[in-house]
């Protein structure tokens, strides 16, 4: 039976929260009660799979899984009778592996904080419905090795997003955001469609190892390659595609922003995958590399610049996620640009990717933390404003300590997990170019400032009348924002042991394109 | 032990573990000398607030809000914002147009190189 369970974790990683999905309008006619205990019971068997499906990738290589097959380990190459080009496959890698992790963290965090947060809401067996759809959609994305897969896991994801996000429908700029994610999402998802038609009426494949074996770099294939970039950079909100994302991110409920967090960085995912493991040496690396490196520049900067005046809690945490997505797409994109020169690679490439991937884990902890911290506050206050608020570190001190590691992690201080990331992006990119390290550090100044701004507002001064009412929120929010916190405490003092057991892995993988296609086709 | 290696980035070394010793001794340093100083100094007048000679506001007063606070920053890149805030209408349309934008800037990148 465990040798049974371990076999078909891929295979449970989409399958639980879909199932958990699925049987929420069901088991919610059982009452409330029954319902959190499904909506936990279904979190933490998701969680479980995911960390034992990682575990698994990061200490034995990479699984592949086959879905309907007799052999469900059967790749193409074992038989290549099978080599038929639609199939459902999974393939995880160590950087899948710690996407899953991501995922995962987030998951644990956000279910326990959402169980109490949403308790007063109407409607809530649809909502976990979608929320597990949501999830079951981010896992698919970063498990599958198949581009179809991969397109209908976006399809999934986008439409559980703007359905979470519109979900408060008494909230008629919640159904704006809605319309605004759904529409967009629909586009850059009609992209994606196109370019995979586009190579699969090419090479007759979708699974993305024998599609990488057979890209020719045609003038096709650089059609396919903008449709599948540009609307993956659009969907984890890169400037100056980034508009959605302050409209989307502050309307939801704060347990379903800090998820499309992840689902962003699923796109993210996305985007490093196809230009390393799909296209990789056909690609231009400088022009690529540059590409990429502008994205983040531009998002870094104009993220954190509008962060600053912004009255709405969420609005400037949101912007700020744009800022910080643009560390990512920085130091990866340092890393591309340096890919076909081998010493460059060593001395810097291979840290800049590895703080770039870093970092997104971080990144995700702390922004999902500072989202949950916000919700907290507007559950308690019943308002986002910064002019209104003040004073609630008297009557919510463990938000506050919350709320101070998200933000100071956040803003790159030590000895939090940010700083470790953050720094290890600023010495790579300053090999590559002092300029961008300095904008780069520039940004993480102006994060700091910001966050002064917003800790003060919300938090210091003397008590005020009107929120005399106000006191701490119930345990289960705090308990869902200390698994965030303690990872960000965790990963900061002991940043290494990260590094070496799931960053240096990931990095490998992401660098590895033969390795990756050599995983389903065997060498050929 | 792996747990308490040093993190090593692309040009220096990170130890998270002998930055909070330094942190600890820097705290016991600073609380060695606030022990010594005089026990009556938070006694009389010293204890009030000295706001340039003005009255203690009330409460309500005493809170800054969060415009106030970057008032000084916002209006000194006044030039800056004038240019990055039209471009954020909120206009679905404009979302559009930009995405489509990039797309047919990443077409010329990607055909020309």
């Amino acid at each position: 039976m465990q040798t049974f369970l371990i076999s078909h974790l891929p295979a449970l990683l989409v399958a639980l929260p879909l199932l958990c999905g699925f049987l929420m309008p069901v088991i919610g006619r059982a009452g409330p009660r029954v319902r959190n205990g499904w909506v936990l019971l279904g979190g933490a068997l998701t969680a479980i799979t995911g960390l034992l499906l990682a575990i698994q990738v990061l200490r034995f290589g990479p699984v592949t899984y086959v879905f309907g097959a007799a052999h469900t380990t059967q790749t193409l190459a074992e038989n290549p009778a099978a080599a038929f080009p639609i199939r459902i496959m999974f393939e995880i890698d160590a950087l899948g592996a710690l996407m899953i992790i991501n995922t995962t963290l987030a998951t644990l965090a956000v279910i326990i904080y959402s169980v109490a947060a949403e308790a007063k809401q109407s409607g809530l067996d649809m909502f976990y419905a979608l929320f597990y759809l949501l999830i079951a959609g981010v896992y698919g994305m970063v498990a599958t090795g198949d581009l179809f897969n991969f397109f209908v896991f976006l399809e999934i994801t986008s439409l559980a997003g703007a359905a979470l996000v519109a979900y408060r429908i008494d909230r008629g700029v919640a159904v704006e955001a809605g319309l605004k994610y759904a529409l967009l999402s629909t586009l850059a998802a009609l992209a994606v469609l196109t370019a995979i038609g586009i190579l699969f009426g090419q090479y007759n494949a979708l699974n993305i190892a024998a599609l990488a074996s057979r890209l020719q770099f045609t003038p096709l294939d650089k059609v396919a390659l903008c449709l599948l970039i540009v609307p993956l950079a659009m969907k984890c909100g890169a400037v100056p595609m980034h508009f959605w994302t302050p409209d989307v991110y502050t309307t939801a409920p704060s347990s379903v922003t800090a998820f499309l967090v992840i689902s962003s960085q699923a796109s993210l995912y996305g985007l490093f995958r196809v230009l390393f493991s799909l296209y990789g040496a056909m690609l231009s690396w400088a022009t690529f590399g540059w590409f990429l490196i502008i994205l983040g520049v531009l998002s870094a900067f104009i993220g954190v610049t509008m962060a600053i005046p912004q009255k709405d809690v969420k609005r400037l945490m949101a912007y700020h996620a744009v800022s910080q997505t643009g560390y990512m797409l920085l130091a990866v994109g340092v890393g591309l640009a340096v890919l076909g020169n081998a010493s460059a690679l060593a001395k810097f490439g291979r840290a800049a990717i590895a703080g770039g991937l870093f970092h997104i884990i971080n990144y995700a902890s702390c922004k999902g933390l500072l989202f949950l911290t916000a919700g907290a506050i507007f559950l308690r206050t019943g308002t986002r404003n910064l002019n209104r608020l003040g004073a609630l570190g008297h009557a919510m001190p463990v938000t506050m300590v919350l709320f101070m590691i998200a933000a100071l992690a956040i803003a790159g201080i030590p000895p939090f997990n940010g700083f470790a990331s953050k720094l290890m992006i600023y010495q790579s990119v300053f090999h590559f170019s002092p300029l961008l390290a300095i904008v780069a550090m520039i940004v993480s100044i102006l994060t700091l400032a910001s966050f002064v701004k917003v800790f003060q507002a919300l938090f210091m001064g003397p008590r005020r009348p009107e929120f005399a009412n106000v006191r701490e929120v119930p345990r289960p929010m705090l308990i869902g924002m200390s698994v965030l916190a303690a990872y960000i405490v965790i990963a900061g003092i002991f940043p290494q042991f990260f590094v070496t057991r799931m960053i240096a892995p990931a990095v490998n993988a992401l660098l590895d394109r033969a390795g990756y296609i050599a995983t389903i086709l065997g060498g050929i | 032990m792996a747990l308490f290696q040093t993190l090593k980035t692309a040009a220096g070394v990170w130890n998270p573990l002998l930055w909070l010793i330094a942190l600890a001794v820097a705290i016991g340093i600073g609380l060695y000398i606030r022990s010594r100083g005089r026990a009556d100094s938070r006694q009389g007048p010293a204890r009030e607030p000295f706001i340039s000679g003005n009255p203690e506001p009330e409460n309500a007063g005493a809170h800054i809000p969060a415009t106030n606070l970057y008032w000084g920053f916002t209006e000194a890149l006044k030039g800056w914002y004038q240019k990055l805030l039209p471009i954020h209408t909120g206009v679905l349309t404009d979302y559009v147009a930009w995405f489509l934008g990039v797309m047919a800037l990443t077409f010329i990148i990607a055909l020309a190189g």
